[in-house]
């Protein structure tokens, strides 16, 4: 595979492969991104140390890690990083290039949901909220999904009555008029994308 | 032309039985008073929001926003877009920062594009967020002269939360203490919380459900900083930020063994009811903690 090339040079494939990539030769390592990070306590490696492994050409180690799921997008490393580095979005290049490499740690989560977030969006052009809630629940099977379902009856009845959630969006609710025009778009994306990444 | 006209992205949230409803219903309420028209981007999809790298790569995102870009064009030209979404304005914003600084990046959007028949002009003005509608091109002065009924004795916590905020912000303001809300707050005769000092924590993003017991820490400091300096409620400008912090407080109190009631609700459901509208104008509604305070100035 061509990735072979990059094997002994890690830091060569984030440039060439990960979203925003070429920033991470800037950081240094003053640790401001670690310190902002509100999910900081949950990191197995920071913004910080990913970037100080990366150029230890720890590639195993950086993709299989869960750190990078647990960013929020909320930008903070970002606007206090004192070299500019896109923090946020190496991190979501990080996430993606592990998924693409299928080196995301077994049932972690947030990169299920994210998946399942854009799998329905990309079904209707728009995000129906019932199917990925319901997705979420019982992404386990179905035993453990009545359980959830059942734990969270009081958030699904409030919002209900609140009319925030409708039950009838089940049926397949909103959706954009150009849909086979949308997917061969995205197809075509990805496609394009993947070339240039050298995606397999 | 006397009316401020505008191409409008509502976002995938704000439709009709989706978790902020009522923040669409309250922002079509308070244009109407203070005479702004939104022209929907027809046949508008999602941009993404903040989870969408987990399955799209960098292009196929552009690309979901580039759409909504070239049939704003399209369909709106010469008007600016304005989401109400925190996420749908970021998305926006960035997509065209980055198709304006990548000529690669353009070439392959406007290759994906055609494929839905469209193109990616770039005549669009840069997104903005409504907020920079009301501050910029309304003014507090203007905002204020129009106030029928003040928002008289109520306590309000301005969240501004993480993506109306950063990386981009509202023009003039600060990341670490911005104090449009408060100032919006003020304008409309109610008392704003100045030393609420959660208002740009995070609440946890789409990790409030797929990690819920990670993130919950991040709603319980927010709602707890505005009880403790007494607020009657909290408002807010983003989607997320309002239903994490509302919808999950129950689960707060579950986790936590506090008893947290706190009312969540819109700048544009302020402005609604301190401009007349009535509760359900307000889609005061569509609360889940009800509020009250607000409820009772818009039925006087």
């Amino acid at each position: 595979m061509s990735i072979e090339k990059y094997r002994r040079n890690f830091l060569k494939e984030v440039e060439e492969r990960v979203e925003e990539g070429h920033w991470v030769k800037m950081c240094m390592q003053c640790g401001v991104c670690a310190g902002s990070c509100p999910l900081g306590p949950h990191w197995e490696h920071t913004p910080q140390k990913i970037f100080m492994m990366i150029r230890a050409g720890k590639r195993e180690e950086v993709l299989t890690s869960d750190s990078m799921w647990m960013c929020t997008s909320c930008y903070n490393c970002i606007v206090r990083c004192p070299r500019k580095l896109p923090i946020t979005h190496i991190m979501h290049g990080l996430a993606y290039l592990a998924k693409r490499e299928g080196l995301v740690p077994k049932n972690q989560p947030t990169a299920q949901f994210g998946q399942m977030f854009w799998d329905n969006l990309v079904k209707t052009g728009r995000v129906n909220e019932l199917k990925l809630s319901l997705g979420m629940y019982f992404k386990d099977g179905f035993g453990q999904g009545i359980k959830n379902a059942m734990a969270m009856q009081s958030v699904g009845l409030g919002m209900m009555k609140a009319k925030r959630l409708n039950p009838m969006e089940i049926m397949g609710g909103h959706g954009i008029k150009d849909k086979s025009g949308f997917s061969a778009m995205l197809k075509k994306a990805r496609e394009l994308e993947d070339a240039r990444r050298k995606l397999a | 032309m006397a009316k401020k006209q505008y191409s409008f992205y509502p976002g995938c949230s704000s439709q009709s039985g989706a978790s902020s409803s009522n923040y669409l219903t309250s922002t079509q309420s308070m244009v109407k008073l203070l005479d702004v028209q939104l022209n929907e981007i027809p046949d508008w999809n999602c941009c993404g929001a903040s989870i969408g790298y987990a399955g799209g790569g960098e292009l196929p995102r552009v690309a979901l926003s580039a759409r909504n870009i070239a049939l704003s064009e399209q369909h709106n030209p010469g008007q600016e877009i304005v989401a109400t979404c925190a996420a749908c304005w970021l998305a926006t914003r960035e997509a065209k920062e980055r198709l304006d600084h990548s000529a690669t990046l353009l070439a392959e959007t406007n290759e994906a594009l055609k494929e839905a028949g469209l193109v990616f002009k770039n005549e669009a003005p840069a997104a903005r967020h409504m907020v920079e509608v009301l501050i910029d091109d309304i003014g507090y002065e203007t905002l204020k002269s129009g106030v029928k009924k003040p928002l008289e004795g109520i306590k309000i916590a301005g969240y501004v939360g993480c993506q109306t905020n950063r990386p981009f912000g509202i023009d003039g303001e600060s990341f670490e203490n911005p104090m449009y809300l408060d100032k919006l707050v003020e304008s409309m005769g109610g008392e704003a919380i100045t030393g609420y000092d959660q208002k740009v924590t995070c609440c946890g993003g789409a990790l409030a459900f797929s990690e819920p017991e990670k993130s919950q820490k991040q709603i319980k400091d927010i709602i707890e900083s505005a009880y403790d300096h007494g607020a009657d409620m909290i408002v807010t400008p983003c989607p997320l930020c309002q239903a994490n912090t509302e919808i999950y407080q129950g689960e707060v109190n579950k986790r936590y063994g506090t008893k947290f009631n706190i009312p969540v609700t819109y700048y544009s459901q302020l402005i609604t009811v301190a401009y007349g509208g009535s509760a359900k104008d307000a889609a005061l509604d569509g609360q889940i903690i009800r509020a009250t305070k607000l409820e009772e100035i818009a039925g006087k």
